[in-house]
């Protein structure tokens, strides 16, 4: 099932994020991917395999503005802009398929 | 839109890694996901781009990330596998050791050429790059331990023949000379 969320910043931009539910939705866990890259298929599988509730955006689909403003977010957060990025809470960054740390970030 | 079967991109990676003394990701589902992705890639834009990195659509600045990409013989070297994992060694192949996360190696510039700039000042300088881009950079250079000569605009990373490293690679200078 996919429901869309909106992410609003300044008032003026609104990124369209996809949410897949999850019952271990007590974090807020944003997933930035390309629907092409083996490795971000990796992190949404292991995402809902562990019933952890997410929102992505496949940034290859996106509009030109949102992949320039994905692109701010990520460096905002002192990330090396790559695919998969996962945001947990609007402040841990986990570059690439790392299990332990989504673990680690997500207590479980 | 150009179609183009997977198995016709299996066979392509297969033999590109069998001529490279590589193997592809052992994984099926992983490596049917990346074949998937190169099968995307090359319907969208022509040219079957990096299933794992952001392309802006233009040949000219997606040049480097189509598959092999650049980086892969440097990754597959020192991390035992490319960015994407398509490509892997002997070790990765046989389980030896267990797929990780490569970072990514490719520069700043190249990667923000995918991505649209909106501000007045980012907007002159990409059509400086677009203006750039249609000047021929492409130089001679040969490999000084095995002699490979390749036509572009930076000598590899590693010569695909011998493996030396691009500081082995030297321009070649070429000079016409009309005589009567
Ligand atoms: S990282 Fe691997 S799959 Fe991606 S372009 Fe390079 S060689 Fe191909």
């Amino acid at each position: 099932m996919v429901i869309f969320w909106v992410y609003q910043k300044d008032n003026s931009d609104i990124m369209q994020f996809s949410k897949i539910p999850g019952i271990r939705n007590e974090h807020k866990v944003i997933l930035f991917a390309l629907s092409t890259c083996g490795w971000c298929k990796l992190v949404k599988q292991f995402l809902m395999e562990n019933e952890v509730e997410y929102d992505y955006i496949d940034i290859d689909l996106s509009e030109e503005n949102e992949k320039e403003e994905i692109r701010q977010i990520i460096r905002d957060r002192g990330g090396s802009v790559s695919f998969p990025t996962t945001i947990i809470d609007n402040k841990i960054l986990i570059t690439g398929f790392r299990k332990d740390k989504i673990k680690e970030a997500l207590n479980f | 839109m150009t179609e183009i079967s997977l198995e016709k991109i299996k066979e392509r990676a297969e033999i590109d890694a069998k001529r490279n003394g590589y193997y592809l990701n052992p994984d099926p589902k992983f490596l049917k996901s990346l074949l998937q992705g190169l099968k995307k890639n090359e319907e969208r834009y022509n040219y079957p781009s990096c299933p794992c990195r952001l392309a802006s659509g233009k040949i000219e600045f997606d040049k480097d990330i189509i598959c092999p990409c650049d980086y892969r013989d440097v990754d597959v070297i020192e991390f035992g596998a490319c960015y994407c994992a398509l490509y892997v060694d002997e070790k990765m192949h046989t389980g030896t050791i267990e797929l990780s996360p490569v970072p990514e190696r490719r520069p700043l510039e190249k990667q923000a050429k995918s991505y649209d700039s909106t501000t007045k000042e980012d907007q002159t300088k990409k059509s400086e790059i677009i203006e750039e881009a249609k000047v021929s950079k492409l130089k001679l250079w040969f490999c000084e331990q095995c002699g490979y000569v390749v036509y572009r605009d930076e000598p590899p990373l590693i010569c695909p023949i011998c493996r030396a490293k691009k500081e082995m690679f030297s321009k070649i200078k070429t000079q016409i000379i009309y005589s009567s």
